[in-house]
């Protein structure tokens, strides 16, 4: 089955051509606006439940975040970096989720913390989205129920190296998606149910019983 | 800060009896009912249907018309004085025919008892049962939650709408044995329809009278508003 | 030149304190430059301010909601009037899906719904299951049970102070109560594997015994964590902000407690010394040593002192339980409930057969229902079940104490301030994992 690539905004694609590199300085400056940028995410902690206890534990005396410049925790959006979704995402959470993640001013990332905020977890039922990434993109997934503070804090020095990587000249990356106007979803209906039900539609009851 | 200060302790209605202890080789059936049961027989014979007890739990099964007059008199009655509401919850069964049970779960905490009435709602008829908002004021968010999971009615309970499913929730009553564990619709319709409903930006009508958008609303509605009207399903 | 007056309302001074408690405060008139003029009487408030009462919404992103709740305010000026709470984001549908699970399989939901009680809902749940089955547990099951409950109320009560202390202020403590969790989170680790989400208890026993050392080690425990409960009774009990933060906020009386369902330390700071440990005894509670506190103001600083005191009583529990932990099997040897022993299974035909039946279709209990109530650190937490003999409940009902606690809150913030709202949300200790389920 396999998802079915979205189509590259036009144009806007950079590749490295040998011929065509970039110059000394915006390698360098490249390297300066990553490092601080990556040395210093403010997270914003939309914890919701016992992924919520193991970020506190992670941020706490002994896994300490602050020695990843991430002491300074946001709870308004306006003012994060990081949107750390630790834990489960019902429907009736998920237009929340949704505002906090446009009330984020580029650029932005964010970590899916948990099995449940990756892919709806043990709770595969009416109640809970399938995986935050049919709502908000996602650049980490930290898999765990809950994941061990060490598992998170690999997930949060994946995705520093990941801002590391990025590069100015690269116009896509801080590219807001938008969401379907008439839908008001954020990729196609097919592709959500693809995600969520990637064995044929789970609203039936024919699945081993269950 | 006084020196009389005494705290409310439980059992104090019953002080010979002996202390509590935790029960050891209860028996599936056949136990000592709760003295309660007799007394609710003797005080109203036509309303309870009969009596159970199982694994040492007694579980009257009372007319659901008249829960209320039950309740209020299990509550303020001197010799049972069950002050302190528990649970109120329902149960639908897998075979079809059985009716759907409304439990509520009664604690005595002044003579240490422990009670389960049940109500039986057939599920031909209309789901409907009397809140007993009025002498417990515990009632209030359980019967709520049984109202969005069920589907049943409490009459006389002065906000009756949905608390964990968002107000515009079509899918269903979760948990009644026709609603399918992954609900009804597929997922992104579900996700559409959570971003659509949007619970933040919908008030309910007490919340409205507060804001701004109490004037913007239309004449007849202002007057239902101050006449103490509550929205409901 | 008439010199522009400007109306300012300030507090005089730290004394000048009215009779509620309030800073009293006297209109003065600044003029261009700065300096205070005279000192006239306030205007008349103008009619149209009168009355507008300004609607809050809080949440249900916030920090200060300890979970996902919203609570909606309409407020005159800094004084709440009302206060209308919204919950259910955080609903997943933990009864539902009891239903389609055996019982054995329900119990990673149990950790997950009270998420600070994970251990302490383990308990709950195989109390209940095995009262539904008729099963006996051992006696080594039983103290290790009581010593997992006691460890539970403990980081149940430390991120209560953690997060309440944040709440009003003071972040130190927060640091010191994470750190005793983690003291707490090797202990569970080294005996079930996990540090939060433990399923540690299977119907008719536990998922392991403790392994060699894992004594000693609680012993350490018993002996260094009264130090850190001394040091934050040091800095907060008399401390004149957090006494003037708590103390008045949020009283509800002892008949209005019980009437309001109220459960836990928030009906003993109230003045009702009703414990499920003492009243309906389990897990042979009534032959343990300890004490249960009971405030007399039911204000938020009762429900503080009351709590940081049973920190202390569940220490004292956790030492008795140490010392007489008997030794045994941990399992029942009813293997019609719970696996036997995998020599067992491979050797004995009978055995193997229980092994076939409870992994394929599980433990089945005999037509019935059932109801255990245990004293969760949050209040009177139960699971109903009713069975119709198969191996999936009918029905899997949780009783959730901060549920039925948090729906007295607009009868608590009444007449308080704006900040007041965060203490008195604070002191009941909710979690929204059992609120919503």
């Amino acid at each position: 089955m396999g998802l079915t690539p979205r189509p590259e905004p036009a144009g806007t694609v950079t590749t490295y051509d040998p011929a065509n590199q970039e110059s000394w300085v915006a390698t360098r400056l490249d390297f300066l606006v990553n490092w601080s940028r990556a040395m210093s995410l403010w997270p914003m902690p939309f914890g919701t439940a016992c992924c919520a206890i193991e970020f506190m534990a992670t941020a706490a005396s002994r896994f300490d975040l602050a020695r990843f410049g991430m002491e300074r925790m946001s709870f308004s959006p306006r003012q994060a970096d990081v949107l750390i979704c630790a834990g489960r995402v019902p429907f009736k959470l998920a237009p929340v989720l949704r505002r906090i993640w446009q009330q984020m001013p580029q650029p932005k990332w964010c970590i899916s913390m948990g099995a449940c905020a990756s892919s709806g977890g043990m709770f595969d039922n009416y109640a809970v989205v399938q995986g935050i990434d049919t709502i908000i993109p996602v650049d980490v997934y930290v898999p765990g129920c809950p994941p061990r503070p060490e598992g998170l804090m690999y997930g949060i020095m994946m995705l520093q190296e990941k801002v590391r990587r990025e590069r100015m000249a690269d116009t896509a990356l801080r590219h807001e998606m938008e969401p379907d106007p008439r839908s008001g979803l954020y990729i196609p209906p097919q592709a959500i149910d693809e995600l969520s039900e990637p064995f044929g539609n789970s609203v039936h009851q024919t699945r081993s019983g269950l | 800060m006084s020196s009389a200060f005494q705290p409310v302790l439980p059992g104090s209605a019953a002080p010979h009896e002996p202390a509590p202890a935790t029960p050891k080789q209860v028996p599936h059936r056949g136990g000592t009912p709760n003295p309660s049961a007799a007394a609710l027989q003797s005080r109203f014979p036509g309303l309870v249907r009969r009596v159970e007890v199982v694994w040492g739990e007694t579980s009257v099964y009372i007319d659901g018309a008249h829960a209320l007059e039950i309740v209020r008199w299990l509550h303020d009655d001197a010799s049972q004085r069950y002050d302190y509401l528990s649970d109120v919850t329902a149960v639908e069964y897998r075979d079809p025919e059985q009716p759907i049970e409304v439990v509520w779960h009664l604690r005595s905490l002044p003579y240490r008892r422990f009670l389960r009435l049940k109500a039986e709602l057939p599920k031909g008829a209309p789901l409907e049962v009397e809140s007993v908002w009025s002498v417990y004021r515990a009632a209030d968010w359980l019967e709520r939650e049984c109202y969005d999971m069920f589907g049943i009615r409490f009459s006389g309970h002065p906000d009756l709408r949905r608390i964990l499913m968002w107000e515009q929730y079509r899918e269903g009553y979760p948990l009644r044995k026709d609603f399918p564990l992954r609900g009804r619709f597929s997922r992104s319709e579900q996700l559409r329809q959570a971003l659509a409903a949007n619970p933040e930006a919908r008030y309910s009508m007490e919340e409205l009278t507060i804001a701004q958008a109490f004037e913007d609303l239309p004449e007849a509605m202002r007057r239902r508003l101050s006449s103490g009207e509550r929205t409901g399903e | 030149m008439a010199t522009t007056k400007r109306t300012v309302e300030v507090a005089v001074g730290t004394s000048g304190l009215d009779g509620n408690g309030r800073p009293r405060r006297m209109p003065l008139t600044v003029t261009e430059n700065g300096s205070v003029a005279t000192i006239e009487p306030p205007p008349p408030i103008e009619p149209d301010l009168v009355g507008e009462h300004m609607l809050i919404n809080i949440g249900p992103q916030h920090p200060a909601t300890h979970g996902v709740l919203r609570l909606v305010l309409e407020l005159d000026g800094e004084t709440v009037v009302r206060c209308i709470p919204h919950i259910g984001y955080l609903h997943c549908g933990f009864e539902k899906i009891g239903e389609y699970r055996q019982y054995n399989q329900v119990i990673p939901w149990t950790d997950r719904e009270d998420y600070l009680n994970s251990i302490g809902n383990n308990v709950a749940f195989a109390l209940g299951a095995e009262r539904l089955f008729g099963v006996e547990i051992t006696p080594r099951c039983t103290v290790l049970r009581v010593i997992a409950m006691e460890l539970s109320r403990i980081i149940s009560h430390l991120v209560w102070l953690g997060t309440t202390c944040i709440d009003i202020g003071a972040f130190t403590p927060f640091l010191w109560a994470f750190q005793e969790r983690e003291n707490v989170y090797n202990l569970l680790e080294r005996w079930v594997g996990a540090r939060l989400t433990t399923t540690a208890t299977r119907v008719g026993g536990m998922a392991a015994d403790i392994p060699d050392g894992w004594m000693d080690q609680l012993r350490h425990f018993i002996k260094t964590f009264p130090k850190t409960v001394d040091e934050v009774d040091r800095m907060l009990t008399k401390n004149g902000i957090w006494v003037g933060r708590t103390v008045g906020l949020g009283a509800m009386s002892a008949e209005e407690a019980v009437n309001y369902g109220l459960s836990g330390p928030m009906v003993r700071a109230s003045g009702v010394a009703f414990d499920v440990r003492r009243d309906f005894p389990y897990l042979d509670y009534e032959t343990y040593d300890f004490e249960v506190p009971v405030g007399t103001h039911g204000d938020v600083y009762d429900r503080y002192l009351v709590r940081l005191e049973e920190l202390r009583q569940s220490t004292r529990i956790l030492a008795q339980a140490a010392d007489r932990l008997p030794d045994g099997p941990v399992n029942t040897s009813d293997h019609r409930v719970i696996l036997p022993p995998k020599h067992k299974a491979m050797n004995n035909i009978e055995s193997m057969i229980h092994h076939f039946k409870q992994v394929m279709e599980g433990p089945r209990p005999p037509i019935g229902e059932c109801y255990v109530p245990v004293e969760s650190p949050k209040g009177e937490k139960g699971y109903y079940f009713v069975s119709d003999g198969t191996a999936k409940p009918v029905r899997w009902r949780i009783r959730p104490p901060s549920f039925v606690n948090l729906s007295a809150i607009p009868k608590m913030v009444e007449g308080h301030l704006l900040s007041d709202v965060i203490a008195i949300n604070a002191s009941i200790d909710i979690v929204m994992g059992e609120i919503d389920r």
